[in-house]
Order: structure tokens, then C-alpha cells, then sequence
């Protein structure tokens, strides 16, 4: 008997669960509904919008709509210097900052990954700047970088006045570096904090191991550290290039584009036509092109710390 | 992106200091300590050197640069520099908006982003590797790129308001509030972010308060969110940064003084005479919000930071 009405309950009949199902659907399609929404409206539709829009001649404000004009934006945007001049800032402000803000970003990590006492206050300082806005940064550095400024001040000092400072931001040949170097400042922190957590993930064990075989400190980072960090080292590299390459706010507060355009940029350059010139159409294929750098980037990089085994 | 996992485990250690303090102690010596020092003089220097600057007159500032009183409050200190910016620009509107639309910004992508996560990792459907997969697909598009279309977009955008107690379609969402944070809600990020870490909890859980009768919402409410309380941290915290630090956005999509977030109002400060006392002033006080948050939960903000990033 009690067999029996235990047969009864237990297996549901089909219909019923299929309408569990169903409604477990739906109501799954419910929660989920408005962030897609909202990604769709506000990341799809103006993603493929760049790509309709470069091929038209659409201004920010228009009593007309747009129309087609094929690829007229490209056509000009290829023939204008700056934009040249623009797309060689970013890439050499790439160059230059991926490779030093991941490596010092690195020494960083190794330095505040060791156990001796004041640590989380180090750690706390190196963040510092991460956490005060690039705005803020941009201007305390205009600042200071001025010819009468606290870092000619500095280097007078530490130099015994024999380093005389230039006017940083206002020569073509420094405003670059100068500006590289201060976005190294305000951004290595956060990089150094990635490379920690990757760095405590790799097992203790391996280090005593590699000691008790008599490994030098070279050689437990060469052959223990490194390769426990691949894959925080790909995250790392693709975060500072995409970052570095969609570089604008130190330029619009800092130079706004000068001297003689030697920090213009692609973003820079896309938001000056697209906003102060009210070009969406030209803007649009200005960002076309900067999409398809990111997308190149992160697939090189991708291939090149793609899985080996 | 296989790369970016959260994981309890990611935060914990992130967070913590160093689990593993192997033989680095030939770091730890007297060498060690300076060379550490040193370092954290070179990032502290210059925003002490802004905290200094903003209660000194412009002229002793100069002054002071060629020695070590540019680090330190002494001569001639006050808030006349303070007072200024008030007199100068609304300050405080701006901090208020900032305010605002951050929170509001935090509130909504919480709880939008925590429950499609929710959807995608607990809920069975049909289309949800789909909607999995395009989400992580646009992890790697950073906003610069389609700013430009978006902003001729919202331009185009209704909304509905009441005038005179009747509806009313108007159209162009440029200049206002909602622009500032409905676009920035929705975030792939964050929806990753909670799809790692709502992972790791124990499926038998829902099925516990499914048999008890417990709608999804219920589960959603009171089983799972109470036990995501880290990854709310971190997209809290990674949300309230990237909004409060928003420069780009408002700069192109709001004009009204009156609308401005605090990163815009910069601009006001940079005419073609700059008073160094005041802008140093306006620049800490909008610091400040963030660095004692930062202060206040340094753990977690790390962890937040080390937990985007963390293979788990």
C-alpha cells in the first residue's frame, strides 16, 4: 500500500512537467530581459549604428536624415594628415606604456607579495593613484609640469642644478613622454594588484621545491613565477593595450591635442569631429578604424598567448 | 575571455595579505625598506603635494616649490582657496549630481546585472549559451569606440513625460539625468562578474527552496543573494568608480550647468588664467569622496580590482 501511493507522488506526470519547464523559461527570460535590453539599445544598436553612419553624411544635429554617401568619410579620413599624424600618437603612446606599465606593474606585485610588516600600507600607497580619478591626475600634473613647476623644481634639486626642466606640455618633442609618463603613474597600481592575485595562485610548494633544488632567485622567477603567470599575463596585456590605445582625457585636459598636434590621438581626433564638429559620420568611421585596432590587438595578443597544449 | 573568472577564492586572496610569505625576506632587509619607501614617495608625493597646494595662496605656493614646504601645510594656510570654488562654481550641484547619478547607477546595475547573471547560471532555457556567449563577445569593445554613434543616438531616443496631467512622447534624451546613467546600467562586465562567482554556489541550495515551493525571485532574494555578497562588492565598487570618474560622456551629452557631474566641472577652472590655489582645491574636494571610500574598504577595493582578474 505504501509502495503504492509513493509510485503515485514521486514521478510527476509529463504534462505537468513540462509546463515547470515552460514557466521555469519563462520566468528565466524575465530576469534576463532587462539587462539585454538595455545592452541591445545601448551597446548593440549604436555598435552597428557606427557602421551604417560612416557611410552616410549624418550630423549631430540635422533637420535632415542622413544619407548615403558610400565611403567618403574613409576616402577623406585616408587623405588628412592628422588623422595619420593621430593614429602614430596612439600607437607609439601603446608601444611605449604597455611594455612599461606591465613590467614595472610586475616589480610592483613582486615587491608587495613578500611578508614582512607595513605591507598593506605599501600596497595601499601604490594604489593611490588609482583610485584618485585621471581628471584629477591630469590636471595636478598640468601643474607640475609646468616650466616654473614642481618637477623642473625637482630635478634642479636632485640634479644640482644640473638638469635645467623644459616646458613639458607645451614642446612637440616631451608633451608625448611627459604625458606617458604621468599615465604610468596613475595606472600601474591597478595592474600591480592583478599580477598579485596571479602571483598568489601559483602554489607555495613549487617554490620549495625549486629551492631545495638549489634554483637562485632568477631562476625561481624564470622558471616557477612566469610561467604561473601566463594567464594573468594575457589579461594584462590585452586590458593595457585597449586601454592605452582609447586614450583621451589626459590629452583633452593636458594639451588638447597640441603642440603643432603631437598628442592628438584616434579618440581624441573622433571626439573632436564627432562632438566639437558635430561630424557623426566622419566621427563614425574614426571609431570604425579604432575599432577594427582594438579587434586586431586583442587577436594578435589572443594567438600569441593562445593555449599551447 | 577564459581568462577572467571571480572566484571566492580570487577575492579572499587578493585581499588578504600574502598567504605565502615564501623566502622573500631578502627583500624584507633594510634595503628592501627604502627602495619600498621610495617608491611609495614618488605616488604620494604629488597628491599630497595637491592636498598642500589647495590651502596655500597661489603666490606662496610658488614659493614653496623649490623646497621640502611644497609638501607641507606651514606658512600662510587657509580655505580662502575652498571658499573661491564655492564662490567660483556650483560645487556643491556638482557633487550632488555626481552623487546622484552614481548611486543610482551602483543601485540599478546591481540588481539588473545580478539578475540576468542569476538567469544564466541557475535557470534552464532554451538560448542561454546564446546570450552567455554574445555577453562575453563584448567584453573586449571598450566604450571610445561607438561613443560617437551613441551619442547621436540617444539624441533620437523618446521618453515620456507628463505635462499638464496628459502624456507626452518627447524625443532627444541629450542634457539631462537619465542620460548619465540608463546607458551605463547593463554592463557585460558586471554581468560576468556575477556569472563566475553565482557559479561556485551549491545548485542544492535552490532545489531546497524549490521543493519548499519558493518562486525564482524568492530564491533569488533570499538564497543566493545573501551568499553573493563579494561580488556584489566588487561590482558595486568597480561600478561607483567608472561612474563617478565619467568625463567623456557627460562632457559630450550634457550642457546644463546645472546637470554637470563633478569631473566635467574641471573645465570651469581652466580658462586662459588659471588661479593654481582654487583648481588644486576644486581637485581634492572632488578626490576626496573616493578616497575615503577607498579608505574606508581598502580590502575590498583591491580584492575588486585583483578579483577581475584572477584566473580561479
Amino acid at each position: 500500500m505504501s509502495r503504492l501511493s509513493s509510485l503515485n507522488v514521486v514521478p510527476r506526470p509529463r504534462g505537468s512537467l513540462r509546463r515547470t519547464r515552460r514557466a521555469e523559461a519563462r520566468a528565466a527570460r524575465a530576469l534576463v530581459a532587462p539587462a539585454v535590453v538595455l545592452l541591445i539599445v545601448f551597446f548593440l544598436v549604436p555598435v552597428l549604428l557606427g557602421f551604417m553612419l560612416s557611410l552616410t553624411n549624418a550630423r549631430l544635429v540635422s533637420p535632415q536624415g542622413p544619407q548615403f554617401v558610400g565611403l567618403d568619410n574613409f576616402t577623406r579620413l585616408f587623405a588628412d594628415p592628422l588623422f595619420w599624424k593621430s593614429l602614430r600618437n596612439t600607437l607609439y603612446f601603446g608601444a611605449v606604456v604597455v611594455p612599461l606599465q606591465s613590467g614595472f606593474a610586475l616589480v610592483l606585485a613582486l615587491l608587495i607579495n613578500a611578508r614582512i610588516r607595513g605591507i598593506n600600507a605599501y600596497r595601499a600607497v601604490y594604489f593611490l593613484p588609482v583610485v584618485t580619478s585621471i581628471v584629477v591626475v591630469s590636471i595636478l600634473w598640468t601643474f607640475m609640469y609646468q616650466r616654473d613647476g614642481l618637477v623642473n623644481h625637482m630635478l634642479q634639486a636632485v640634479s644640482f642644478n644640473l638638469v635645467q626642466g623644459t616646458d613639458w606640455l607645451n614642446n612637440p618633442s616631451t608633451a608625448m613622454p611627459a604625458i606617458i609618463f604621468m599615465s604610468i603613474w596613475q595606472a600601474v597600481g591597478f595592474h600591480m594588484v592583478i599580477w598579485l592575485a596571479g602571483l598568489q595562485t601559483i602554489p607555495g610548494d613549487l617554490y620549495e621545491a625549486a629551492e631545495l633544488d638549489g634554483a637562485s632567485t632568477w631562476q625561481r622567477f624564470r622558471y616557477v613565477t612566469w610561467p604561473g603567470l601566463r594567464a594573468t599575463r594575457s589579461f594584462i596585456l590585452v586590458t593595457i593595450t585597449i586601454a592605452a590605445l582609447s586614450l583621451f582625457a589626459q590629452i583633452k585636459i593636458m594639451t588638447n591635442g597640441g603642440p603643432l598636434d603631437s598628442t592628438s590621438t584616434i579618440v581624441f581626433q573622433s571626439v573632436r569631429a564627432g562632438y566639437g564638429q558635430q561630424q557623426t559620420a566622419y566621427a563614425s568611421a574614426i571609431s570604425l578604424v579604432f575599432f577594427v585596432l582594438v579587434l586586431a590587438v586583442s587577436l594578435v595578443q589572443r594567438f600569441l598567448t593562445r593555449d599551447k597544449d | 575571455m577564459a581568462t577572467i573568472t571571480a572566484t571566492r577564492d580570487g577575492v579572499r586572496q587578493a585581499a588578504s595579505q600574502p598567504t605565502r610569505g615564501r623566502n622573500d625576506r631578502g627583500f624584507g632587509t633594510a634595503v628592501g625598506y627604502i627602495g619600498r619607501t621610495v617608491l611609495a614617495l614618488f605616488f604620494a608625493l604629488p597628491i599630497l603635494f595637491m592636498f598642500v597646494s589647495s590651502l596655500k595662496p597661489d603666490d606662496q605656493i610658488f614659493a614653496d616649490l623649490g623646497s621640502l614646504r611644497a609638501f607641507l601645510p606651514v606658512g600662510h594656510i587657509s580655505l580662502d582657496n575652498y571658499k573661491q570654488v564655492f564662490d567660483t562654481v556650483p560645487a556643491w550641484r556638482f557633487l550632488a549630481n555626481s552623487i546622484g547619478v552614481s548611486a543610482l547607477t551602483v543601485i540599478a546595475g546591481v540588481l539588473v546585472n545580478s539578475l540576468a547573471a542569476f538567469a544564466l547560471t541557475r535557470m534552464r532555457w532554451r538560448g542561454r549559451g546564446v546570450v552567455l556567449a554574445a555577453i562575453v563577445a563584448t567584453l573586449i569593445v571598450p566604450f571610445e569606440t561607438f561613443a560617437l554613434p551613441l551619442l547621436w543616438w540617444v539624441n533620437k531616443l523618446p521618453w515620456l513625460v507628463v505635462q499638464h496631467g496628459q502624456p507626452l512622447w518627447t524625443f532627444g534624451w541629450l542634457d539631462s539625468y537619465r542620460v548619465q546613467i540608463i546607458p551605463f546600467i547593463a554592463n557585460a562586465f558586471s554581468i560576468y562578474l556575477y556569472y563566475s562567482y553565482l557559479s561556485t554556489i551549491p545548485k542544492e541550495l535552490d532545489e531546497a527552496a524549490r521543493i519548499d515551493g519558493a518562486s525564482w525571485f524568492r530564491i533569488y532574494r533570499s538564497v543566493v543573494m545573501p551568499l553573493a555578497g563579494p561580488a556584489t562588492a566588487t561590482v558595486a565598487i568597480l561600478t561607483f568608480l567608472n561612474a563617478w570618474n565619467q568625463f567623456l560622456w557627460p562632457l559630450m551629452s550634457v550642457q546644463s550647468e546645472s546637470l554637470r557631474p563633478v569631473m566635467v566641472g574641471v573645465q570651469y577652472f581652466f580658462q586662459l588664467d588659471v588661479a593654481w590655489g582654487p583648481m588644486m582645491a576644486y581637485a581634492t574636494l572632488i578626490t576626496i569622496p573616493v578616497l575615503a571610500l577607498f579608505l574606508s574598504f581598502q580590502r575590498a577595493f583591491i580584492g575588486s580590482i585583483a578579483s577581475s582578474g584572477v584566473k580561479g
